[in-house]
């Protein structure tokens, strides 16, 4: 996979949560991941088909998430539920079509289909696309969150 | 823009439903009633008069695009303003939206600011 395809993903998801939650994040290395185990409590997972298929997912810790989303709602929120399932799976589906325009922009055309979300402490992130997943740990005041990428070809 | 108008927010997404409906109470809106797919939105809209519908592209059974063309054929329905806010911001997709006759395009992410500004756009203030 071509490590320059990973940026759009970056930028997507600095925007999205900075837009949506006003929350500042920061990208920390790329590196390749060999499991399947997610590193956080609550997950959206995306697929994308296009050129080559592909799947995007974004895991959250459970502090991270509940204050992201508490600023998108303008309200506290203090336990992972529906609600914050539903949160998760719109900032997966947000995510997903910034990054898709900045790939367009370099030739790179996917359709997207429709988020799904898992919660639990160190659930299966388990993609049907065959290729090496990058992942990309990030920080914020609030904790940590990953996202991983994994595009065929 | 009359805030006394009747708003009808459609996305499957109960977040962004209620990340919508506070950014139009706090633009001024009081009157703002939602729904979840695109055959709740079109029973509301054969229920009582709305005057503004916010809707998502991406949503199972009909897209928004679909319901969008299901209201350009109605001739009673026609002529509601129709925005589309999504997170589909490939070229295509806005082409498509804008011969569908779609009035605004709103691509998410987004702030209120945008919001405003667009729909102040399609009521020409």
């Amino acid at each position: 996979m071509d490590v320059k395809l990973i940026n759009p993903f970056i930028n997507a998801t600095v925007n999205v949560l900075g837009t949506m939650a006003f929350v500042e994040s920061e990208a920390g290395k790329p590196y390749l991941k060999k499991d399947d185990v997610a590193r956080g409590d609550v997950s959206g997972v995306i697929g994308f088909t296009g050129e080559t298929n592909g799947t995007l997912s974004i895991t959250f810790n459970e502090l991270c998430i509940l204050k992201i989303v508490s600023n998108m709602f303008g309200e506290e929120m203090t336990e992972i539920n529906d609600e914050i399932a539903d949160a998760v799976g719109e900032l997966t589906n947000m995510i997903s079509g910034q990054a898709r325009k900045e790939l367009e922009e370099v030739g790179k055309k996917y359709q997207a289909a429709i988020p799904t979300v898992i919660i639990g402490k160190n659930h299966q992130l388990e993609t049907k696309t065959q290729g090496p997943k990058i992942a990309i740990p990030f920080k914020t005041e609030f904790g940590s969150f990953t996202i991983e990428v994994c595009l065929e070809g | 823009m009359d805030l006394n108008m009747k708003v009808l927010i459609v996305d499957d997404f109960a977040t962004m439903r209620r990340i919508l409906r506070n950014i139009l109470k706090q633009i001024g809106f009081t009157n703002i009633v939602d729904a979840d797919d695109g055959d709740t939105a079109l029973k509301e809209l054969k229920k009582e008069k709305i005057d503004l519908i916010l809707c998502d592209w991406n949503m199972p059974e009909m897209p928004g695009i679909d319901l969008l063309k299901t209201l350009k054929a109605d001739e009673q329905l026609k002529d509601i303003p129709f925005v589309m806010v999504t997170a589909e911001a490939q070229k295509d997709n806005i082409i498509k939206a804008v011969k569908s006759g779609v009035s605004s395009y709103i691509v998410k992410p987004f702030t209120a600011e945008t919001v405003s500004e667009k729909l102040n756009k399609v009521f020409g203030d």
